[in-house]
């Protein structure tokens, strides 16, 4: 878990760096982290910000972005279904990329765990479903997550505001995701994804409302699914 | 629209995402294409921020060895490739381009 918190630092504080270069304000760039809470998403909206991007371009491109979501959605419903609703909105919205990989990992190599203090509540007699506790294991992870993404967020915001815009820290964005997509494009199907979304995203770049990433995006995922299908 | 509503939106549409299943009585079914398609939401998004990084400059097509943002993305992508580490990735490519933008 401690290498996973450490790792999200370093991305909170270009995602910082970043805003501030894109011309939002550090109150605006705060809010972002605690609002929208979603490492690439947030790196892309402030390039979309920068280039003038109509907001609902923006809302519907985050919404492709984290559409993969849906994915651990649909993997922690099954251990979250006895929750009360409370806990279930808390931890959905604590539910991030390494939130999830974490939990899914610790579910897979453990055995439920039932409470003695909480047997017989809520109608569940202990050892069923419904008093197993593993799922406080999601809420700490999330929440030291998004703790640490918070306080990442503001030393970020500090720093972006000492760093000269001379050393063209922009760039940091083009490097933060070329270390995220090259070490996976594994098959052929995610490298056909990937070279159709990059093609097209230059080629439709100048289309208007920039809605040349959006086009580029779907795509690209549409290519995968093609190549994929056809293997 | 103000800044503000597209966070909020932006954050409503992602919290909706991750409420889904959650939420959902029926949590067992999801569309296959669309458990299919999943994956390949990574590779095309991050591509399709990357490549107009560095071959457009004011949107224009900048394909030459005086485009240091490109050379500097190569090398980084090589680093990415051989050793898979972030952070040596993000580095090497800053030097990369301070280097290069210091040359030219």
């Amino acid at each position: 878990m401690l290498p996973v918190l450490v790792g999200v630092i370093p991305f909170a504080m270009i995602y910082a760096v970043l805003a501030l270069d894109a011309g939002l304000t550090p109150g605006q760039s705060q809010a972002m982290s605690a609002i929208v809470f979603a490492g690439s998403a947030q790196i892309v909206m402030t390039q979309l910000v920068r280039l003038d991007t109509p907001g609902l371009v923006i809302i519907l491109t985050v919404g492709i972005i984290n559409l993969r979501h849906v994915l651990y959605s649909a993997s922690m419903a099954p251990y979250l279904q006895p929750l009360k609703r409370g806990w279930k909105w808390l931890l959905a919205y604590l539910l991030t990329d390494e939130a999830y990989v974490v939990t899914a990992v610790y579910y897979q190599n453990s055995e439920p765990v039932y409470s003695e203090s909480r047997a017989g509540q809520g109608g569940a007699p202990a050892g069923e479903a419904g008093n197993d506790i593993r799922y406080w294991f999601l809420f700490g992870a999330g929440f030291s997550l998004w703790l640490s993404w918070q306080l990442s967020t503001a030393a970020g915001i500090f720093l972006g505001a000492v760093l000269p815009t001379s050393w063209s820290l922009d760039f940091t964005l083009a490097l933060t995701f070329i270390a995220l997509v090259v070490p996976n494009l594994r098959d052929r199907a995610s490298v056909a994804a990937a070279l159709a979304a990059g093609l097209i995203a230059v080629l439709a770049f100048n289309l208007p409302y920039k809605l040349g990433l959006m086009i580029a995006m779907l795509a690209g995922i549409g290519l995968g699914l093609w190549v994929e299908g056809r293997e | 629209m103000s800044v503000w509503l597209v966070f909020l939106f932006s954050g409503l549409i992602t919290y909706a995402i991750r409420l889904s299943f959650i939420v959902l009585v029926d949590h067992k079914r999801m569309a296959p294409w669309l458990r299919r398609a999943l994956r390949f939401i990574p590779p095309a998004v991050l591509t399709a921020i990357i490549f107009p990084e560095l071959l457009l400059r004011d949107g224009a097509l900048f394909v030459s060895h005086e485009n240091a943002r490109l050379l500097a993305g190569l090398l980084a992508a090589l680093v990415a490739w051989r050793t898979r580490s972030a952070l040596l990735t993000i580095a090497v490519g800053m030097l990369a381009l301070w280097l290069i933008q210091w040359l030219l």
